[in-house]
């Protein structure tokens, strides 16, 4: 099974044999291929219940809950890396969701659509809301209820005292941007984050 | 017979019995001293694979018996879980070797109080051993032995049938790939005990109790041990399932208000309390509803220790409704091995049904026992 390229992206930014948390994990396919082909043990936190089952499918371990309340449960540093991958712009509360990250595991990937991306500021400018591969949706359907952008979610990192280590910034394609570091804000459809807690 | 077996069923069966202890080699007992002989009544489904790797225990709850699936002759039920076992079903006895057990202490030909004591050549009463948990599982481990098993590709249980899957994997995590704790609590609450409390006050204080020796006194404490049923049949089902099924409907038969039976609801639980008496013992019922009270595998501060070196692979099911053993306990069960660095699976299941749920077909939970299981057999098959 092809892991889906944004998914391969996070498989490949987590070391071999790391107990792996990924929070809104879907069906468990990003935590399949690590357990399969990198070592890793882990847990997936899913609400979908179709995506539940998928992934009890697949030989993921999954724990139906939600992550805007209930992270409490998991205890402090008992995962070497959490992942949160396209899920921070559902929340209600992506500031603690990051602060319960933080405390949970020592290596956070956090991947997120850019909504400062040019094409989106095109559309506000022409009175339309954002809308590009990354942000398909309407705005009365959308799953997204967070909008920011690299540099506002930046701040918020270092609010919460979490260290950039690594960033990848992706073209709307979701292709990696070689030269997009400096105008990162405005030319990455998307951007994964390597953070240290 | 009353029913034809249709399709999906695993058709007519029938209860074995083997003698696991003998007299001198008897159960040591969790609490001291011991137990024998101990006679065990089961039934199996499906067809063992060469490499004895597609075993799956199916362990009951409190009022349950080995007759899990299938038909008895003459009966107009079938087993007590067929909707989950048979060709086709989530527990596919095309694949899976199934194995129910009835418990030890219970009556439904397992050995229990109202078996002979050989030391009286009575009935035990009750100078039956008070048993725990743990003798359960004994007991299961010795029935799985002597059908030639020694790794269940599953076991699988509800209610104190999940609290005996608990135990077990924990205990014995070599013994058991994947262990499936369903509408289970791993520690009762004071209002779990409560209501345990006064179902044997019941029994105990219904004047043909006789101090445990009413079988040889020739009688049956009925009152006592139908009030206990009825009590307890309240606590498996949810408000909206009796309101659903009741409301405040009044009895065809009433006249006008009085004491007898004026709602709907008071004949039904009746009628649960009558047919109860026909197939359980006040006695078994003392002795596991005491088993219940006393689980509690997680204040033995060496009780994960096993499961840190050999996990298990855990699925946890909790149903909406449920306020008997509600989605708090099931969710303690979830921390606590996660915590343990366990392969933990978590659902809880949308239900109007309570705690009688895991009996029930309800769709996301049987599709959610299909994916576990045919998982778990595709790792075997690797």
């Amino acid at each position: 099974m092809t892991l889906r390229p944004d998914l391969q992206l996070v498989a490949d930014l987590i070391p071999s044999g790391s107990r792996v948390l990924d929070l809104g994990c879907g069906s468990g396919a990003l935590l399949s291929e690590l357990m399969h082909t990198h070592a890793c043990r882990g847990t997936g936190v899913e609400i979908d219940p179709d995506s539940v089952v998928e992934a009890i499918r697949l030989g993921v371990p999954v724990i139906e809950l939600d992550i805007d309340a209930e992270l409490d449960d998991f205890s402090d540093h008992s995962y070497d890396v959490a992942v949160l991958s396209r899920t921070v712009q559902t929340l209600h509360r992506p500031y603690e969701v990051l602060q319960h990250m933080g405390r949970i595991a020592g290596r956070l990937i956090v991947s997120v659509p850019n909504f400062g991306y040019w094409r989106h500021r095109l559309r506000l400018l022409r009175g339309r809301m954002p809308m590009s591969r990354e942000l398909p949706h309407a705005w009365y359907d959308t799953p997204n209820l967070r909008h920011t952008t690299l540099v506002e979610l930046e701040e918020l990192f270092v609010r919460l005292g979490l260290t950039i280590e690594q960033r990848i910034v992706l073209s709307p394609a979701g292709v990696p941007l070689k030269s997009g570091d400096r105008l990162a804000n405005v030319v990455a459809g998307a951007a994964v984050y390597v953070l240290r807690a | 017979m009353s029913g034809t077996p249709e399709a999906g069923s695993v058709g007519v069966v029938s209860t074995q019995t083997v003698r696991l202890f003998m007299a001198e080699h008897p159960l040591q007992l969790e609490q001291g001293g011991t137990l024998g002989p101990v006679d065990v009544a089961y039934e199996t489904y499906g067809t063992l694979s060469v490499a004895a790797d597609n075993a799956v225990f199916v362990c009951h709850a409190l009022t349950g018996d080995a007759h899990a699936a299938g038909w008895h002759d003459g009966d107009a039920r079938p087993g007590w879980w067929d909707n989950l076992i048979g060709p086709g079903k989530p527990l596919d006895t095309d694949r899976f070797f199934v194995i129910c057990a009835n418990l030890i202490g219970g009556c439904q030909g397992s050995t229990g109080p109202s078996s002979t004591n050989p030391a009286t050549g009575q009935a035990y009463g009750l100078d039956f051993p008070v048993l725990m948990t743990r003798d359960l599982v004994a007991v299961h481990r010795a029935l799985v032995n002597h059908l030639g098993i020694t790794r269940l590709l599953a076991a699988i249980g509800g209610s104190l049938g999940g609290m005996q899957v608990l135990q077990w994997g924990l205990d014995h995590p070599e013994d058991v790939a994947n262990a499936l704790v369903i509408a289970a609590s791993s520690r009762l609450t004071a209002q779990n005990i409560a209501f345990s409390a006064v179902a044997r006050r019941a029994i105990m204080s219904d004047p043909n109790f006789e101090a445990g020796s009413y079988a040889a006194a020739g009688v049956n404490p009925d009152v006592g041990l139908s009030i206990a049923r009825m009590m307890a049949h309240i606590t498996y089902l949810s408000e909206d399932a009796l309101t659903e099924k009741f409301g405040r409907q009044v009895d065809p038969n009433r006249l006008q208000p009085g004491f007898g039976i004026d709602f709907t609801v008071e004949s039904y639980l009746a009628h649960q309390g009558q047919v109860f008496l026909e197939r359980f013992d006040a006695l078994s019922y003392l002795y596991l509803t005491r088993v219940m009270d006393y689980f509690d595998p997680f204040a033995d501060p060496k009780s994960l220790e096993a499961v840190r070196s050999t996990p298990v692979n855990w699925l946890v099911l909790s149903f909406a409704t449920d306020w008997r053993f509600g989605t708090n306990h099931s969710r303690r069960i979830v921390r606590t091995l996660e915590h343990a660095g366990q392969p933990v699976s978590f659902r809880e299941i949308p239900s109007n049904y309570g705690h009688d749920s895991f009996l029930l077909a309800i769709e996301p939970y049987h599709a959610t026992l299909v994916a576990y299981f045919d998982r778990a057999l595709s790792e075997v098959s690797r």
